[in-house]
Parts: C-alpha cells; structure tokens; sequence
C-alpha cells in the first residue's frame, strides 16, 4: 500500500512544479570543528561551500526555521568553553549570540544539579507558533524558546521529573560522547503534541504541550539479557514522523528499525520491529531513520556494524542506505556510486535527510567528512565534498525562488 | 584586578587583557558578564562550578572556588587546560 499525501495547496500542478523547479536548497552541514553551507543549483547538480562558520567549535546542529526561511541557529560548543546557540537572520553573513542558552534550573527535589554540556538537538516549533523552537541537550534535558532562539527555558516536567531524571540516568551511563535528548517532534496538526526520545531513556510523548509525558516503549527490545519493561535500557537512536501521515513513525533504535501506527488505542499501540526484513549479513542497526515527505510508507536506514564491540562502522567496509517502500515489509539496498570496499565511514543520527522536491534526493554526511547527495531518493549517488571534519548533522533547507 | 583573558573568549572582550571588579571570583565574573555578555556561561556552569576544561589563576596560583577572594592588586588568569594536548 501506498500513501500519498494530498497537495499541500490548491495550486495547481503546473504552477507547482514551476515553483519547485525554481526552488533552491541549502545543505546545512554541522561539524566536529565548524559548519558549512552547501548552496545547491536549481537542479542539484553543483554545490557551492560557504564556509567554515565557528572554525575549531564543535557544532552539533544547524537548522533554519522554515517558518521565516531566514532565522539560523546553531548549537555550538568548543572544547573548552561552555555550550551556547549562534543566530542568524541573514544565511551566517553575521551570528550573534543567545542572550540565554539552555541552562539547567538549579537543583530541586534532592536530585543533583546538573550542567548541559552541549545542545545536540534543534526542532523549529509548530507553523502557528513562529518564533517557537526547541533545544535537546546532553545529558538530557528538554528547552524552549519563544523568541526565536534568544533566551531558553528549561521544561520542569521533563529535567526535574524525578521519574524522567532515574531512566536518563547519569553522564555515566550516556553514549560514548554523554546522553543524548533527541528527535524532539511536533506533530504538525497540534502544537501541543510533542515527542522526543533519549539514548538512553525511552520514547516519550506529550500531549498538553510538554507540560506531562507518557511513555512509547511497547514492542521495542533491548539488549539480551535486559529487562524490556525498565525504560532505562531502552535507546532509541532516531525517531521520524511521517508528514504524509502522523500518526504513523518510525524509529531506529540500537535495537533495531521499528514502525508505530498510532490507532488510538493505546494498548494496541505497539512498535513492530520492520528491520527483521533487513538483510541478515547487514542487520538492523544503525544511526539515521530518514521519512519521506510525501509516501509514508518509503523510508531509509543507514545500517551500521554494531555486532561484538559495536565498531560503528559500515558493516564490512561497504556502506549501503536501505529504502523501503512497503513500510517495512521489504528493504532494497541503494549502493550505487558509493564506495564498493573499504570505507569505514558511517552514519550519524542527524546526518542523513531528505529534500522534498518532486523527486527527492537523500543527503548524508559522513563520519570521515565526506557529504553525499543520492539522486533518485538515493538509487545513485555522488560526492558533492569530501575532507570536512567529522559531520555530526546534515540538514536541508528550502530557499525559495 | 587586571584579568589575562584566552583567546578563546577575546570574541567577547576584544583585548587579550582587561580590566575588572569585584571582591571575589564569582564577584569578578558577575563584572565581566556585564560588560561581556555571554562570557560568564562559557566559563563557569549553572551550577556555579568552573568548567570542567577552564583554569583559574590568581596571582600565579590555581584556584577552583568561586568564592575565592580577591584584592584590587590581583592579576587574574583566565586559562584553557591543557587537556589532552
């Protein structure tokens, strides 16, 4: 089956397609020691690199609001000096500095104060709430602003909520660079329902505007030998929700790709492991889970190695997406173009995306700096860059005409 | 007190030295956010406590309190740690 979306205006299809044609994209591309913009043609077919932005600061984010089409924020840090977000009105001609970043409120309860190390995540809030974003940090911690990205509040219900607080456990108990709060969602019909998820810590759900959460763990497995039913050990590496269709997401966890059709009922909400239907020699893990933006039932993976001591690499040195077009009934690779042997390289978890143009095309960035464009929805590949720093995030963006 | 301010920061203050108030550390830093908004989180977190990468002289001698007292003669160091090369 396969579900399409209506048009998103009455226009009628020609006009569209002008409008489409004359669209160009932007790739935001956020590094391990700066960020770049890739100014793409109206074909996609030449890209130009401005950059680096913040040389030496590790930006772990870069997004524009696609309300205003202007307003830019990254989430920068260095190695030394403590996190902060950079605003820009005009594409990075100039930056100017968050007047409050996101801050942990002071300890309260008997929980131990805590510091943010980074920001790691950046959601543009609802279309009817300009100005509105959100910031998810490491350890985890949920933010918000209102005033486009100036000042950042912390969201009590989810960093001081002592049930929230033990399945995030401690900066010990992260992911190799600390624990990450991800995938913040607003459902686009209701800016009051929210998601996000944590590595470690589960998925969660709001629907009063993150003022209460519940928790979106059934069918989801964990490591062998843990307990499914403690929300701890759940690590759910990137959630999507599907624009063509939200109710429905779909996640890849440290544990494998799932699809949740939501239907109301909650005791029949439950995750189904698609990844099943992965290649056995590949699996079903990996970083990324990109949706796209008019099928729901089309999704990609990055598959990973993450066997014995998870080398976090591209399992047997030959780098693969994975699409779907069933919704998760079968998986067909897309290699071409791509490195046949001997590339190590892989995936981070805001690092591969998709424009949403007529035919869209997948973006990746890689952990050897390399930036890839796969045409087609990703049926052939090739290197817009290569010799960047380590790429943490790749987002694009549409300019307009 | 005279304050020797790392490279890293001059995007804030604009000279590699300046000029400031304040009968403690913390006293100190609370001057220089007023001038320099933006600098104080980059060094000391919302818990108070230097960061984790960040080196505090005073007079030539390492210091981690803020509440570590100050006189208008000190010559104050701000220093990124040598960490890991």
């Amino acid at each position: 089956m396969r579900r399409t979306a209506p048009p998103a205006s009455p226009a009628s299809s020609s006009s569209s397609s002008r409008r489409k044609a004359a669209t160009r994209l932007v790739l935001l591309v956020a590094t391990r020691k700066g960020a770049w913009l890739f100014h793409g043609d109206a074909r996609r077919k030449t890209w130009t690199a401005d950059g680096p932005h913040f040389l030496g600061h590790t930006i772990s984010h870069l997004q524009l609001d696609p309300r205003d089409g202007r307003t830019l924020l990254a989430a920068a840090k260095t190695g030394h000096l403590g996190p902060t977000i950079f605003r820009s009105t005009n594409l990075g001609r100039s930056w100017k500095e968050a007047q409050r970043p996101p801050a942990f409120a002071q300890a309260s309860g008997g929980m131990p104060g805590r510091a943010v190390d980074h920001v790691f995540w950046l959601t543009p809030g609802h279309a009817s709430e300009p100005g509105s974003w959100y910031a998810g940090t490491s350890p985890q911690g949920l933010f918000r602003s209102e005033d486009g990205g100036v000042s950042w509040l912390p969201l009590p219900a989810v960093n001081d909520n002592p049930q929230l607080r033990e399945w995030m456990g401690s900066v010990q108990d992260g992911t190799p660079d600390g624990p990450k709060l991800h995938s913040v969602i607003v459902d686009p019909r209701d800016a009051k329902h929210l998601y996000f998820a944590m590595s470690g810590g589960g998925v969660h759900e709001s629907r009063d505007g993150g003022a209460s959460w519940s928790t979106l763990i059934q069918g989801l497995e964990v490591v062998e030998g843990f307990d499914p039913g403690t929300v701890t050990f759940h690590d759910p590496h990137c959630v999507r929700l599907c624009p063509a269709m939200p109710d429905r997401l779909y996640q890849q966890n440290h544990c494998g790709i799932y699809r949740l059709d939501r239907n109301g009922n909650p005791a029949g909400e439950v995750w189904q492991r698609i990844g099943r239907k992965m290649p056995k020699r590949v699996g079903d893990i990996g970083f990324p889970m990109v949706v796209h933006p008019r099928d729901a039932d089309t999704a990609w993976v990055f598959p990973m190695d993450g066997t014995t001591v998870w080398p976090r690499t591209s399992p047997a040195g030959r780098p693969a997406a994975y699409v779907t077009r069933n919704a998760g009934k079968s998986w067909q690779r897309l290699d071409q173009g791509l490195p046949e042997s001997q590339a190590w390289w892989t995936v981070k978890r805001q690092a591969m995306t998709a424009d949403a143009l007529a035919t869209p095309a997948l973006y990746l960035g890689t952990t050897s700096g390399e930036l890839w464009i796969g045409r087609d929805e990703g049926a052939s590949w090739s290197n817009i860059a290569r010799h960047l720093p380590e790429i943490y995030a790749v987002e694009v963006a549409e300019l307009g005409a | 007190m005279q304050v020797l301010i790392p490279a890293a920061l001059q995007s804030y203050t604009r000279a590699a030295r300046v000029a400031a108030t304040g009968d403690s550390l913390d006293a100190m830093f609370a001057d220089l956010e007023q001038r320099y908004p933006g600098l104080r989180f980059r060094v000391v977190d919302e818990r108070g406590l230097l960061r984790p990468n960040m080196r505090i002289f005073v007079n030539g001698l390492g210091v981690r309190e803020l509440r570590h007292a100050l006189q208008p003669e000190d010559a104050v160091a701000i220093v990124l740690a040598l960490s890991g090369g």
